[in-house]
C-alpha cells in the first residue's frame, strides 16, 4: 500500500468516525465538535506557511475575523447567506493579498510582526469603525440558514465542508507548488539560484492559505451568529498558531488534534479553576519540552522509530 | 494489527462508548434542584468586578439558606473572561450541558449582548443586573432578557442633566471612554441638558485604557465651563480623578461623574482626590435609610469592602428572581409563565429600602439619588445622597414611542439640542 492511499484511507476513516460522533454527544459537546473542525481549518491554514514554506504569521487569525464580519454583516443586511459566505471567503482572500504583498519579502522574525503589525490595523478598524463593525459590541444576528439551525445537521455540514478543505490543502501542499514552498523553507538562495520566483511564489501561498482561513472565518459566522473585535484579535492569530503547533507544524493534520486539544482544555479546566490559564501555560511549556514536534509529530516518529526497529529485530539468518 | 486497523478498532470502540451518554444528560434535568447559570469574568480587564458580583450573588444565596419553595438552588459559576466570544460559549456550556434555569450576570456590553442574542434562540431567561447597554431594553428588547435590578446607560444621566440646569450651570464639557456605555450616559445628560438651555461645549472620546489624560484636561482647563462631565470605568476611572486633582482642576471646577466613575469599586482605593464629585445612581452606599444601612454593614462585615454597585446589583438581582420563583412555588419548568412572572414581580425586599418595580421593557424603575462623594468618619470615601428624583423612567419624561424613535445614542447622536 502506498503512502498516499494509507493517508487517504485514514482519512476516509476518521471523516467517518466524524460523522457518528453526534450520536454519542450532547448537542454542547457537539457543538464543541464544531468548533474544533472550524478552528482546526484555520490551523491547517496557518500550517500551510508555517509547516511548508518557513513562515510563521501572526495575522490569520485577522483575516479569519474579516470573513466572518462580512458575513454577518451582509446576511444581516439582506444577502443570501451562500453568497455572503462567498463575499466573506472573497473579502479575507484580498485582506491576506494585501499582507501578502506586503510581508513576503520577510522572513523569520520580521515576518512575525509584520503580520503581527497587519493583524492590529485589522482589530483597530473593527474596534473604531463603528458605524459598520458595532464597535467593542460588535454584530449580532441571528444568521444561520434554517435548515442548519439544527446542532448536529449544523455539525455535519462543517464536517463536509471540512473534509474537502483539508483534502484541498492536503493536494495543495503536495502539488509541484506545494514542493516549491518547501524548497523555499529549507532554501531561499537555492531556490531563486534555480531560477523560481520566490516571492510569487509566497504570495500565490499566503493568499491560498488566507483562502483557507477565510473560510474557516465565514463558517464561523454561521456558528456564533455574532462577531466583535475579539474575533480579530492577536489572542485569535496566537490561538490558531498553538494548534498548529500543539498539533505539529508541518503535519497538516495536527492541526484538528491541536484544536481539539486546546479547545477540550479550555472548556473542560476553565470550569473547574480560574487558574485556567496557567494551566493551559503548563500544558504549552510541557508539550515545548516533551514533545516539541508536536503530538501528532511526536506519534508519528514514536511509530516510525517503532517500524524502523522492526527489520533490526529480526536479522536476515545466515545459513 | 497495522496501524489503520488499530485506529479503525479505537475508532469504533470509543464511538459506540460514546452513544448513549447524550440523552442520559437531558433526562435529569426536570426535577430537583433549580439550577443557576452565573457568567463573571473572573480572569481579563475586568475580573475584580467580576469577582464581586460572584460575592454579592452568593451573598443572597447564602442569606436564604440556598433554597426557594423547598427547591435547592445550586449556582453553576463560570468565566467568561472579559471576552464575548469565551463567554457565549459558556453560555452554550451552561445551557445544553448543565441544563441551568436561567442564566444572570455578565459585566461588560460586549458580553452581555453576545449572550443576550443566543438566547434569544434558545428562550433562556437571561438576567442582567449589570448590563447597562439601552437598547436591551429599548429598540432590540428580547422578551426573556429582563434587567432585574439594572439600569439603562442613559436612564442616570438624564436626570443629572436636569440637576446641571438646576445647579445654574450653562456650559458643560464631557470627557468619556468611548464605547457605546459613555456614548449613552453623555446621550442622556447632553439631551436633557441642551433641551433645558444648556450648552455642551466639547465632547472628548478616548480610548479604553488611556494612560495619560493630561491632553484632554490641559484642554478643559482653558475652556471656561461650568463643570466637567466624567464617564470612566475601572482604571480609566482612578486614573482621570487623581490627574484631575493633580491637574489643579479639582475645586476649581465642579466635576460631575457617571454612577460608575465614583463606584466603591473606584474610590475604596482613591484619597482626598474624589472628595465632592458628584453622580447620580438609583444605589448610594452611604444612604440613611436604615435598610441600606444595614445592607452595607452585614456585605461589610462578610467581605471587608463596602459592596460596590457590582455586589449590590448581583444581590438585588438574585433577590428579584429568588422572589418570582418564590411566587411560582418553586416551579419555573415553564420559562414564559416564569418570565412573565417576574416581570410583574414587584421587588420589596431591596437593599434600597423601597419597592422597586419593571416597566413594561422589563427595566427597573427607581428613584435617582444625585449623589456626592463624602468622607467617612473612618477616613474611606462614599457617596451620599444629595437630592432624589422619584420614578425615574429610562424614558425620562419623553413618551416612550416617541423616544424610541430617535436613534439610539452613539458618537454621531447625542440628542444635543441644536441652536
Amino acid at each position: 500500500m502506498t503512502q498516499t492511499t494509507r493517508t487517504l484511507a485514514i482519512g476516509l476513516i476518521t471523516v467517518i468516525v466524524a460523522a457518528l460522533l453526534p450520536f454519542g454527544l450532547s448537542n454542547y459537546q457537539v457543538g464543541l465538535a464544531t468548533e474544533v473542525l472550524i478552528f482546526g481549518i484555520l490551523a491547517m491554514s496557518i500550517d500551510i506557511l508555517a509547516g511548508f514554506a518557513g513562515r510563521t504569521s501572526l495575522g490569520h487569525g485577522a483575516i479569519f475575523g474579516v470573513s466572518t464580519y462580512v458575513v454577518i454583516y451582509m446576511v444581516s443586511n439582506g444577502v443570501s447567506p451562500v453568497l455572503a459566505l462567498g463575499l466573506g471567503i472573497l473579502a479575507a482572500t484580498l485582506v491576506a493579498a494585501v499582507f501578502a504583498l506586503l510581508a513576503v519579502r520577510t522572513s523569520g522574525v520580521y515576518f512575525l510582526l509584520l503580520t503581527l503589525a497587519l493583524g492590529m490595523i485589522v482589530w483597530g478598524i473593527c474596534l473604531r469603525w463603528t458605524q459598520v463593525t458595532g464597535g467593542e459590541n460588535g454584530l449580532r444576528g441571528d444568521i444561520r440558514p434554517q435548515i442548519l439551525y439544527d446542532h448536529r445537521s449544523f455539525y455535519w455540514a462543517v464536517l463536509a465542508a471540512t473534509a474537502v478543505l483539508a483534502f484541498g490543502i492536503w493536494r495543495f501542499v503536495r502539488s509541484p507548488f506545494g514542493l516549491t514552498l518547501r524548497g523555499i523553507r529549507d532554501s531561499e538562495s537555492r531556490m531563486r539560484s534555480l531560477g523560481y520566483n520566490v516571492p510569487l511564489h509566497l504570495f500565490i501561498g499566503f493568499t491560498v492559505s488566507g483562502f483557507f482561513a477565510g473560510v474557516a472565518g465565514g463558517i464561523y459566522a454561521f456558528f456564533n451568529n455574532f462577531v466583535s473585535p475579539s474575533t480579530v484579535a492577536l489572542t485569535q492569530s496566537v490561538e490558531g498558531l498553538l494548534m498548529t503547533i500543539v498539533g505539529g507544524v508541518g503535519t497538516l493534520f495536527g492541526s484538528f488534534v491541536g484544536a481539539a486539544a486546546i479547545i477540550a482544555l479550555e472548556n473542560i479546566v476553565s470550569s473547574h479553576t480560574e487558574r485556567w490559564q496557567t494551566v493551559l501555560g503548563i500544558t504549552f511549556i510541557l508539550i515545548m519540552i516533551l514533545a516539541p514536534e508536536g503530538l501528532v509529530g511526536k506519534v508519528r516518529i514514536l511509530l516510525g522509530r517503532v517500524r524502523s526497529s522492526k527489520p533490526q529485530a529480526l536479522p536476515n539468518p545466515k545459513p | 494489527m497495522d496501524r489503520r486497523q488499530f485506529l479503525k478498532t479505537t475508532g469504533f470502540t470509543l464511538a459506540s462508548a460514546g452513544i448513549g451518554v447524550g440523552p442520559w444528560n437531558q433526562a435529569l434535568a426536570q426535577e430537583g434542584p433549580i439550577k443557576v447559570g452565573l457568567l463573571a469574568p473572573l480572569t481579563g480587564v475586568v475580573a475584580s468586578g467580576g469577582r464581586e458580583m460572584v460575592e454579592g450573588t452568593q451573598f443572597f444565596f447564602d442569606s436564604i439558606g440556598n433554597q426557594v419553595a423547598g427547591r435547592k438552588i445550586e449556582l453553576i459559576i463560570e468565566d467568561d473572561a472579559s471576552n464575548p466570544d469565551t463567554s457565549l460559549q459558556k453560555a452554550r456550556r451552561l445551557v445544553e450541558q448543565n441544563n441551568v434555569h436561567w442564566l444572570i450576570g455578565n459585566l461588560l456590553a460586549n458580553t452581555g449582548l453576545a449572550v443576550a442574542n443566543y438566547v434569544k434562540g434558545t428562550g433562556t431567561p437571561y438576567f442582567i443586573p449589570i448590563i447597562a447597554a439601552d437598547d436591551l431594553t429599548q429598540r432590540q428588547r428580547i422578551k426573556n432578557v429582563v434587567r432585574v435590578a439594572g439600569y439603562s446607560a442613559s436612564a442616570f444621566t438624564h436626570p443629572l442633566g436636569d440637576w446641571a440646569l438646576k445647579q445654574g450651570y450653562k456650559k458643560i464639557a464631557t470627557v468619556s471612554q468611548d464605547y457605546t456605555f459613555g456614548h449613552e450616559q453623555c446621550g442622556g445628560l447632553a439631551q436633557v441638558f441642551t433641551e433645558g438651555g444648556g450648552e455642551i461645549v466639547q465632547q472628548f472620546w478616548h480610548p479604553l485604557n488611556t494612560a495619560d489624560f493630561s491632553p484632554y484636561l490641559g484642554q478643559l482647563a482653558n475652556m471656561k465651563v461650568d463643570a466637567i462631565f466624567a464617564m470612566e470605568t475601572g482604571a480609566d476611572a482612578t486614573r482621570f480623578i487623581q490627574q484631575y486633582a493633580s491637574f489643579g482642576l479639582k475645586g476649581r471646577i465642579p466635576l460631575l461623574g457617571a454612577m460608575n466613575a465614583t463606584d466603591q469599586s473606584v474610590i475604596r482605593t482613591l484619597g482626598a482626590e474624589c472628595e465632592g464629585i458628584v453622580s447620580p445612581a438609583h444605589f448610594a452606599e452611604g444612604s440613611d435609610n436604615p435598610i441600606t444601612k444595614k445592607f452595607v454593614e452585614d456585605y461589610t462585615a462578610k467581605y471587608q469592602k463596602i459592596p460596590s454597585l457590582y455586589g449590590f446589583s448581583m444581590y438585588s438581582g438574585a433577590m428579584w428572581v429568588t422572589e418570582a420563583m418564590k411566587a411560582m412555588g418553586g416551579k419555573i419548568d415553564n420559562r414564559e409563565a416564569f418570565i412573565d412572572t417576574v416581570l410583574k414581580t414587584d421587588l420589596t425586599g431591596s437593599p434600597l429600602g423601597k419597592t422597586v418595580k419593571l416597566d413594561q421593557y422589563g427595566n427597573p424603575i427607581y428613584d435617582v439619588y444625585i449623589r456626592k462623594t463624602v468622607k467617612r468618619p473612618d477616613g474611606k470615601y462614599w457617596n451620599v445622597p444629595v437630592e432624589t428624583y422619584s420614578n425615574v423612567s429610562q424614558f425620562w419624561k419623553y413618551d416612550p414611542a416617541t423616544y424610541l424613535k430617535q436613534p439610539p445614542y452613539s458618537r454621531n447622536f447625542q440628542g444635543i439640542k441644536k441652536g
